[in-house]
């Protein structure tokens, strides 16, 4: 005779505990499993959510014990959308944020295409350009500073062989022009492995037998890449840039360590404007705030994103 | 039974009492920022271990990210640290916030007076208001940017010839900023030894406080004036007078035309690098580095030579750095703290300090006859000393230092606007932080 999940449980329970549990509805003892995962879910999201929020309001700095907290409206969130200062960060975020993007899922879709060709070597060179992504940011963010030095730095050297350029003449991170390329080419070179990685998973899920009819059809190469390849890794590619949006809507580490945010703030990103804000500055109301506009801005253009991608893949 | 139970607790009590005052001694913990001469303070401490039975740890952490972490702690009321050598600048918060133990009352109790320091490390690191007698600190290490430069280079005579033929006066210690910049750009790219050279390291940091503690040296002998002298938090006019703004406009001529390329966000370990490698003929740093920089084989031993920062048209002056010690409020062995701050304050202790590499600031050990001869960049300490001035130390001052590392770095490193318009805008920026504050 099979027992129930409910007898199971009370039979490897004291006696006096069996009785009362097998007393319980299945939805009580449901509750019982699922309220350690809903009470830390309150405690370490829901909470300091509302915390965050209530806080937004107020002119609260947590360097400031002795001062009384006062409510001060939206006034904080009126700065913050009227501060120009803000709004450049947004804006070198927004540039890193789309180039990041757009060269990580060109590059990474284009190793994933020649990596799935079957040739000799091939998991050798899958495990060489995968090795970027498993370093730390902030160990990859100090790699290339050495990487940018004008006098010593291999970049530097590179750029000078193949244009002529005296290396010394430029510096990738002192320059206002070139510092916003700097953190995009270090981060691409980190994070393209792993946009190759999805893209190579939605690849090898592609049945061999379409590509099959696709050439009893005569269809051409180029044409089964466009109507049979695209198609069936849009999903994968699409999923890829909601995750590469996410964390670079939030970098931090990579970047601190290559520029610290200059020169002058032309690569302070938001989620360091923020932290300066927030933990240097102390403006624990007004940072709040910001993190809040922060929240729903990227909550907001991840649900109608997500919505996006389930239309595709229900196509 | 329960009679037997409770004369066991009573007797577990009481050997437990017994124990714990036997012992008499703490754990203390040290916190400071990771340098070299906190390596010397441990050495220093280890007396202080001998002698009172207490044990010593330390918590050192790296310079940019010392202020972050230690505020932290203050702020969240940690119990990490029983002794805080905490920057000059946190003196206002922490005094206003309770944070630093007030130490008067155990100054008085044990015979230290603040006299017996260097006037403007008492200002500078003890006080809180600024030109008050409330102390918070014991001035721990005294410290300032100054100069080092190579002199093995200097002494050259075929540079000194050409020195001389472009300048017309030979090539030396400078004795003003113009000065300064001319030796800078001299060997700026020049070729020595078969290796490209350049003129000097200054400080360009964005993150934490490098540029301002640079540039100041600058503004300040143009000019530059935090306040109105007569009325405090008046700042229009003094802080972009038109000296401040040719200040300004200095350090930068100086970074485009005389510094290393790249150079764009160095503080005090790329300076030294740069220094030590070879790469620069000078490099602007605080005091702290000249012991390393005489013990190092390539640039010590004579090769190297110490100024003090030189003079601009509107005075002489350098940007004080160092540190006082401070009893953290929320230590559990306050007592023990404040021993050992009476035993480092004792003279013969602060002498020992000097000789393992920590700037003593008590006046018995820098006005000893034999101190200025004690090391070759002892008198240069002192001259520097003499010179100082500091930044804000309101509890403000995080708000007002970030505000003016980003004015100044999007000048002189980004090259965005004029310095006339960086300066406006930190009065902008520190006439809200002060109306934030109520002061204005």
């Amino acid at each position: 005779m099979t027992q129930s999940p409910i007898d199971r449980v009370a039979g490897a329970t004291p006696a006096p505990l069996a009785r009362r549990i097998k007393g319980l509805s299945d939805r009580t003892i449901a509750w019982i499993f699922v309220a350690p995962t809903i009470f830390l879910l309150l405690a370490v999201n829901i909470f300091p959510l509302i915390w965050t929020i209530w806080l937004s309001f107020t002119n609260f700095r947590v360097n400031r014990p002795n001062n009384a907290v006062e409510w001060v409206g939206l006034e904080n969130y009126r700065r913050i959308l009227g501060d120009a200062d803000i709004w450049n960060t947004m804006q070198a975020t927004a540039h890193f944020l789309i180039w990041t993007i757009v060269l990580q899922v060109l590059i990474g879709f284009a190793l994933a295409f020649l990596i799935n060709k079957k040739f000799r070597g091939n998991d050798l060179w899958t495990t060489i350009i995968v090795f970027p992504m498993m370093l730390s940011p902030a160990v990859v963010g100090n790699f290339w500073t050495f990487l940018y030095q004008p006098q010593i730095g291999l970049f530097n050297y590179a750029v000078s062989f193949f244009s002529g350029i005296d290396p010394a003449s430029f510096s990738m991170i002192g320059d206002v022009n070139l510092a916003p390329w700097a953190i995009v080419i270090a981060d691409t070179w980190m994070w393209t492995p792993f946009v190759m990685l999805i893209c190579l998973a939605g690849l090898r899920s592609i049945p061999d037998s379409i590509y099959e009819a696709a050439e009893c059809d005569r269809a051409s190469p180029w044409r089964q890449f466009w109507t049979i390849t695209i198609p069936m890794v849009l999903p994968f590619l699409m999923l890829a840039v909601l995750f590469r949006g996410i964390e670079n809507f939030k970098m931090f580490d990579l970047v601190v360590q290559l520029t610290g945010g200059g020169p002058g703030s032309i690569t302070e990103l938001t989620s360091i404007n923020l932290k300066r804000e927030a933990f240097e500055k102390w403006r624990t109301g007004y940072s709040s705030a910001y993190a809040v506009i922060l929240f729903v801005t990227v909550f907001g253009l991840a649900s109608i994103y997500v919505k996006a991608l389930n239309k595709v893949k229900d196509r | 039974m329960k009679m037997t139970k409770l004369s066991t607790t009573a007797l577990c009590a009481l050997v437990a009492g017994s124990i714990s005052s036997a012992a008499h001694a703490d754990d203390l913990t040290l916190c400071w920022a990771a340098w070299d001469p906190a390596n010397a303070l441990i050495e220093l401490s280890k007396d202080f271990e001998a002698q009172s039975g207490n044990k010593m740890s330390f918590e050192f952490v790296p310079w940019p990210n010392f202020a972050d972490r230690m505020l932290n702690e203050l702020n969240s009321g940690g119990k990490l640290c029983d002794l805080l050598i905490g920057d000059s600048q946190w003196i206002g918060g922490a005094a206003e916030n309770g944070q630093y133990l007030k130490l008067n009352d155990f100054f008085a109790a044990n015979n230290i007076t603040m006299d017996d320091f260097i006037p403007a490390t008492v200002t500078g690191y003890a006080e809180w208001p600024k030109g008050t007698p409330n102390y918070y600190a014991l001035p721990a290490f005294g410290d300032v940017v100054g100069w080092t430069y190579r002199k093995d280079w200097f002494e050259r005579p075929e540079l000194q010839a050409e020195f001389a033929a472009k300048y017309g006066r030979p090539l030396g210690v400078p004795a003003s900023l113009e000065e300064l910049r001319d030796i800078a750009q001299f060997f700026q790219g020049r070729d020595i030894d078969g290796t490209t050279v350049y003129g000097a390291a200054i400080y360009t940091e964005r993150g934490s406080e490098g540029i301002t503690m640079g540039v100041t040296n600058a503004m300040y002998n143009y000019g530059f004036l935090y306040e109105n002298p007569e009325k405090p938090y008046d700042l229009a006019g003094f802080v972009n007078s038109p000296g401040a703004v040719a200040g300004l406009e200095f350090y930068k001529s100086l970074y485009d035309t005389a510094t290393p390329p790249g150079s764009s966000n160095w503080y005090m370990g790329e300076n030294i690098d740069a220094y030590k490698s070879g790469q620069v003929a000078m490099q602007m740093n605080f005091a702290f580095i000249w012991p390393g920089v005489e013990a190092d084989p390539n640039v010590g031993g004579g090769k190297s030579g110490y100024f003090p920062n030189p003079a601009g048209p509107a005075g002489q002056f350098a940007q004080l750095g160092g540190q006082g010690i401070s009893v953290v409020a929320n230590s559990d062995s306050q007592e023990a703290a404040l021993d050992y701050i009476k035993w480092f304050a004792q003279p013969d202790v602060q002498a020992k300090w000097w000789s393992l590499g920590g700037y003593s600031a008590l006046k018995a050990v820098v006005e000893d006859p034999g101190f200025a001869t004690s090391q070759p960049y002892a008198q240069t300490f002192l001259d520097s000393m003499a010179i100082v001035k500091d930044f804000w130390a309101e509890p403000s001052y995080a708000q007002l230092l970030l505000a003016m590392q980003s004015r100044v770095h999007n000048y002189v490193i980004a090259g965005q606007g004029t310095a006339q318009e960086a300066l406006d805008g930190l009065v902008t920026d520190w006439t809200e932080v002060f109306e934030e504050e109520g002061k204005l």
